[in-house]
This record gives structure tokens, C-alpha cells and sequence, in this order.
């Protein structure tokens, strides 16, 4: 487990990149996402994983039973996937939009500054 | 007023003008009322929590009161609380722009809470005292930056939209990545225990802590358009209208050095013989990249673009020569330059509500038809290249007269020759706008009517405040360096800091 995980990490880094560079749409998307997800994995591994119980104090105790596992990096987690889950659905809108203005599924294609300016001269 | 209440106004204050903001949905005229009122009480209260901090030098609270290491932290040192002023005038002087400067449809589309919502998350950036809560308060900003950029969806705007949304995203995931780094070898997240406990010193494992500081360089880097992670800059920031480029261009890459000048002289200060050097390459190609790509632009907003590029690369000259006068150069710098560089970007919006379009070839001779504008860009422009009563210039000698004591050469060199080529875009924008004969041709020659004119007329009035307070902190800068002095004497004796988030006990 411990030899895997950061195999999969670095898989996900790289396939993402690799699809965020891309020229189709469709596949910036699905490259934002394993991205996002790739980070939150990288988060959660370097937080340490600890096999065990959770972090809860029992009665009559005053500190948590070893061994357990540490909540911040989990509470970190939690709120970058949600972050990161707006941040996602802002940018699918955004590609959507772009798609629909330009008609087009590529990047190439997208010159919006450029266009219209040598149409005119 | 007690600390407590002085921190969390200026986070409070926007945040509730938004949330009424939006309570007047598509009612323009109110939103614009509710909006203003938010910015001159969020002035306020920036001025009041900087007189604080003249007095107390720095002050912190508890969000809930849990302890310091382990609760959210508010803190506010000298440096914050200038950056935090310096945001609150660019704040009123971009409303008052865009009351009238700005189109009806994307007023009505919530141009007015989503400034707000932003200026919320710059005051969080400047106040947290905790690593991740900075990472939260970034996203806030960059997803209202996401938003407004792409407000009103014209071709350009999406285009430069979806290289900023991607190229942010990825920095984001870096920081976060970093984040990460730094919790698993510190098991801390508190900036003011991160300090201490990287001075202690003891078991260190100072490779994984460069590494990194490597992803906070990157991940900032590319907020704050720092040499090889510039490009998004220019081909996002002129695509939307000047009542919003000009906040996000003035304000947003300086509050991505404000936490890059922050983390690098309160955590990551172990490795200096590898972070200087670099910090110095990097520095020294923004400025000479930024300033080459803008003397290859056509276009009066893609100039400013780029020269917010080369301007960069000065305020990390300050963190890369590391002696108490060049941080505070940089900080001066820094607030010098959110000020100029909004101001040049609502001058560039006046002269395109006259002549519609920001194409140096098409533009012309508003110097005989305007010289009120074209005095005010002169003087902004001569302070943006730094000549001496203005404001640039003692940011620029501060910074080379730490550069040249610390023996520093090359890289002063290379500031001072950027500065000439500043110097030299900015007559060329002079030469191309204001000076040259209007250009004749059937399609620009545009009629105003009385209304549009008067409409206008409101419009310097933004400027001309700006341009105030330039000229004051240009012609009266004592007291400005003077507190960037004792900023930087705080940002590299952090006792003061420290001592304030967790307390004197420790």
C-alpha cells in the first residue's frame, strides 16, 4: 500500500498534465478533474496513513488511544475537494460556453482576439 | 476599537456588501449604492486598522477563540495593513470607474458583488496568520477572478478565461501540494509556529523543506507572473473591461508577492544559497521579459499588461538581495505600484470611452482634444518609469541602493536598464495616443453626445484621485518609507510576529 500509492499519485499527475495539454476541450476537462484529484490523493498519502481508530477521546481519558489517525490532514482534504469541486463545475460551465461561442472543440481554434481584427483589414 | 473587531471588519465589511449586494439582484442602481457605501467603510477601516498598527506595530485575534497554534488566526503587521489601504483606495477609485464606465448588462449580471466578494479574499490573504487558510482565501479571490473575467462571455474574454482558469488551477494544486509537504514535516500549520519551529533548527530535514519551498515559489509564481510562468498574463488581463482588468491587474499578481515576500521571510529561510541566486534570475528575467514584450505590443492595455510583468520581477529583486532596506523598496514598490498601474489602466479606459478601441495605430491626437487625460497619463507614466519627485523613483533607489550595498551588481544593472526601456514604452504610448495626428479614417470618428460627455467628465474622477494620492506618497514619501522601513524590520525580525499570534509566554 504504502509502495503503491505514490505510484498512483505520480500516474495521476502525469496523465492529467498530459491531457490538460491537449488541444480538445473535452479532455482539458477530464484533465482539470484527475488533476484536482491527483492533489487531494497527494494531500491525503503525505498526511500519513495510519491503520487504526480515529481521533475520538474516549471517557475518563484525556488524550486518543495510539495508534490513530491524524483528523487535520483528512479536515484539509475535505475542504480542498470541496473547493476543488467548485472550482471544476466553474470551469465544465466555462468550456460548455466556450464551446457553444466558438463552435468548436478545439483550442486552436479559439482566437478570439485575433480573428475578428484580420477579417476587417 | 478593540483588535478583535479591527481585524475582522475588513473582512466582514465587503462580505456583508456583497451578500446585500445580491439581495438587490439585477437592480443595478441600488447594487451600485450598497456597493459604494461597502468601499469607503472598507476604507475606513482599513485606515483605522493601519493607525492601530502604527501604535501597536502588529495585532492578532482568534477566530473562536481556540489558542493560536491550533484555531484560525487573524494577524495584521505593518506590511498587511499597507497592502490592505493600498487595496481599499485602488477598491473606491475602480467602483467610482465603474459606475458609469462600465456597461449596464454586466452591472445588472453582478459585476458589483463579485467585487466585492474579491476584495474579501484579498483582505483574508493579507490578515491570515495559518498556511492553509491562505490557500482557502486565494481560491475565493481566483474564482471570483474566474467570474468576473469571463463576465459578459465575448469571444476574447472566454478565450483569456480559459487559459487563466487552467494555469490558476494548476497552481492551486501546487500550493495545495506544498501544503501538504509542509504539514507532513512540521506537523504545523500556524505560519507563527512554522517560524519558530523552523529556527529552532533542531532534526530539520532541510532538502524536503526546499523542495517545498520550490512548490510555493511555482504555485505563487504563477499567481503573481513571475518569469517562465508569465505568458497567461497578457493573453487574459486586457481581454475584459477596464472597471475590471484594472482592479484584477493592479491589485491581484501583488498580493501573489505579498505572500511570496511573507512565506519567504517568515518560513522557507533556511536555504539561502540556493533560494538567492534563483530568487535573483528569476527577478532579473521577469523584469527584462516583461519589459520586451511590451515594446513588441500594439495595443495601449497589452503595454500595461506586460509592463505589470516587468514590474513583478522589481518587487522580487527586494526578497532577492534580502537586506532590511531592499524588502522595504519592495514593499514601497508594492504600493506604489498598485496605485500607478490602476490609475494607467482607467487612463487607458477614459481614452477608449472617447475613441472606442485601444489600438495604438487608431489612436491619436488626444492631446489636442483632451489634454486634461493626457496630462494625467504623463504623470502616471513618468512615475510608473520612476523619474525622481515621483513615486516609482524611490521604490527604484531604494531597491538599487540595497542592490549596489550588497554587491549585487548585475542585477541593479539590469533594473536600471529596464527602467530606461520603461521609460522608452511609455513615450511610445505618449507618441502613439496623445502626441501623433488622429489617424483619418471614416470608421473612428465618433460622436458623443452632450449626456456621453458628461458621463465621461465623471470618469477622471477616479483618476484624479488616484493621481492624488501618487503625487502624495511621491512628493511627501517620509512617512511611507518610513513605515516600509520598520514593515521589513518586522517581516525579518519576527518576534514581533510571533509574538503576537502565540502570545508572550512562549
Amino acid at each position: 500500500m504504502d509502495l503503491l500509492m505514490p505510484f498512483m499519485i505520480g500516474t495521476l499527475f502525469s496523465v492529467s498534465l498530459y491531457l490538460i495539454l491537449h488541444r480538445h476541450l473535452f479532455k482539458l476537462i477530464l484533465g482539470l478533474i484527475l488533476f484536482g484529484l491527483a492533489t487531494n490523493l497527494f494531500l491525503f498519502i503525505v498526511g500519513g496513513l495510519t491503520r487504526g481508530s480515529t481521533a475520538i477521546i474516549r471517557e475518563q481519558e484525556t488524550i486518543p488511544k495510539e495508534p490513530y489517525a491524524d483528523p487535520v490532514p483528512q479536515a484539509l482534504l475535505l475542504t480542498a475537494i470541496v473547493i476543488g469541486f467548485g472550482i471544476q463545475a466553474f470551469a465544465i460551465v466555462l468550456i460548455r460556453r466556450v464551446y457553444q461561442t466558438f463552435k468548436s472543440n478545439n483550442l486552436n481554434d479559439l482566437r478570439g482576439d485575433r480573428g475578428p481584427e484580420k477579417k476587417k483589414h | 476599537m478593540s483588535a478583535h473587531l479591527l481585524l475582522v471588519l475588513p473582512l466582514l465589511v465587503p462580505l456583508c456588501g456583497a451578500i446585500v449586494c445580491l439581495l438587490f439582484w439585477r437592480l443595478e442602481r441600488w447594487q451600485a449604492l450598497v456597493s459604494g457605501f461597502t468601499q469607503i467603510t472598507w476604507l475606513g477601516s482599513t485606515i483605522f486598522l493601519l493607525k492601530r498598527i502604527i501604535t501597536d506595530k502588529a495585532i492578532s485575534t482568534q477566530i473562536g477563540s481556540w489558542s493560536a497554534p491550533f484555531g484560525i488566526t487573524l494577524v495584521a503587521d505593518t506590511f498587511s495593513a499597507l497592502v490592505l489601504l493600498a487595496a481599499a483606495l485602488v477598491g473606491l477609485a475602480v467602483f467610482l470607474f465603474s459606475v458609469y464606465g462600465l456597461d449596464k448588462s454586466r452591472q445588472r449580471y453582478g459585476y458589483f458583488p463579485l467585487m466585492l466578494f474579491l476584495q474579501v479574499g484579498v483582505g483574508g490573504v493579507c490578515l491570515t496568520g495559518d498556511l492553509f487558510n491562505l490557500y482557502v482565501w486565494f481560491e475565493v479571490i481566483l474564482i471570483c477572478c474566474f467570474a468576473l473575467l469571463s463576465l459578459g462571455g465575448t469571444k476574447p474574454q472566454l478565450e483569456g478565461a480559459l487559459k487563466y482558469v487552467t494555469i490558476n488551477f494548476i497552481a492551486s494544486g501546487l500550493l495545495l501540494t506544498g501544503i501538504g509537504v509542509v504539514y507532513s514535516l512540521f506537523g504545523a500549520l500556524n505560519l507563527a509556529e512554522l517560524a519558530l519551529i523552523v529556527r529552532e533548527g533542531t532534526h530539520l530535514n532541510l532538502p524536503l523543506l526546499s523542495m517545498a519551498s520550490v512548490f510555493f515559489l511555482t504555485g505563487f509564481g504563477i499567481k503573481a507572473a513571475i518569469f517562465p510562468m508569465f505568458f497567461w498574463l497578457p493573453a487574459s488581463y486586457h481581454t475584459s473591461p477596464i472597471a475590471i482588468s484594472a482592479f484584477i491587474a493592479g491589485l491581484i499578481t501583488k498580493v501573489g508577492i505579498y505572500t511570496l515576500i511573507r512565506l519567504f521571510t517568515l518560513v522557507f529561510i533556511t536555504d539561502q544559497t540556493f533560494m538567492m541566486p534563483l530568487m535573483a534570475i528569476l527577478s532579473g528575467a521577469t523584469m527584462v521579459v516583461g519589459v520586451i514584450g511590451a515594446a513588441a505590443q500594439n495595443d495601449f492595455r497589452r503595454i500595461l499588461s506586460f509592463h505589470i510583468i516587468s514590474q513583478i520581477g522589481y518587487m522580487l529583486m527586494g526578497l532577492a538581495i534580502y537586506t532590511p532596506l531592499a524588502i522595504a523598496g519592495s514593499i514601497f514598490f508594492i504600493i506604489h505600484n498598485i496605485l500607478v498601474k490602476t490609475n494607467l489602466f482607467l487612463v487607458s479606459g477614459v481614452v477608449a470611452q472617447y475613441h472606442r478601441t485601444f489600438q495604438l495605430p487608431r489612436l491619436g491626437g488626444v492631446y489636442l482634444q483632451q489634454p486634461f487625460i493626457a496630462l494625467l497619463f504623463f504623470v502616471s507614466a513618468l512615475s510608473l518609469a520612476g523619474t525622481p519627485p515621483l513615486s516609482g523613483f524611490w521604490g527604484k533607489f531604494m531597491l538599487a541602493k540595497a542592490g549596489f550595498e550588497a554587491g549585487n551588481y548585475l542585477l541593479v544593472t539590469t533594473s536600471l536598464g529596464v527602467s530606461l526601456v520603461t521609460l522608452f514604452s511609455m513615450t511610445k504610448i505618449w507618441n502613439e495616443v496623445f502626441w501623433k495626428s488622429k489617424p483619418r479614417k471614416p470608421s473612428t470618428s465618433i460622436l458623443l453626445t452632450q449626456s456621453d460627455r458628461l458621463r465621461i467628465a465623471l470618469l477622471y474622477v477616479p483618476v484624479v484621485f488616484l493621481l492624488c494620492c501618487i503625487l502624495a506618497i511621491g512628493v511627501y514619501a517620509g512617512p511611507l518609507i518610513e513605515l516600509a522601513m520598520r514593515a521589513s524590520q518586522d517581516l525579518l525580525h519576527i518576534e514581533t510576529y510571533t509574538d503576537t499570534v502565540l502570545g508572550k509566554a512562549r
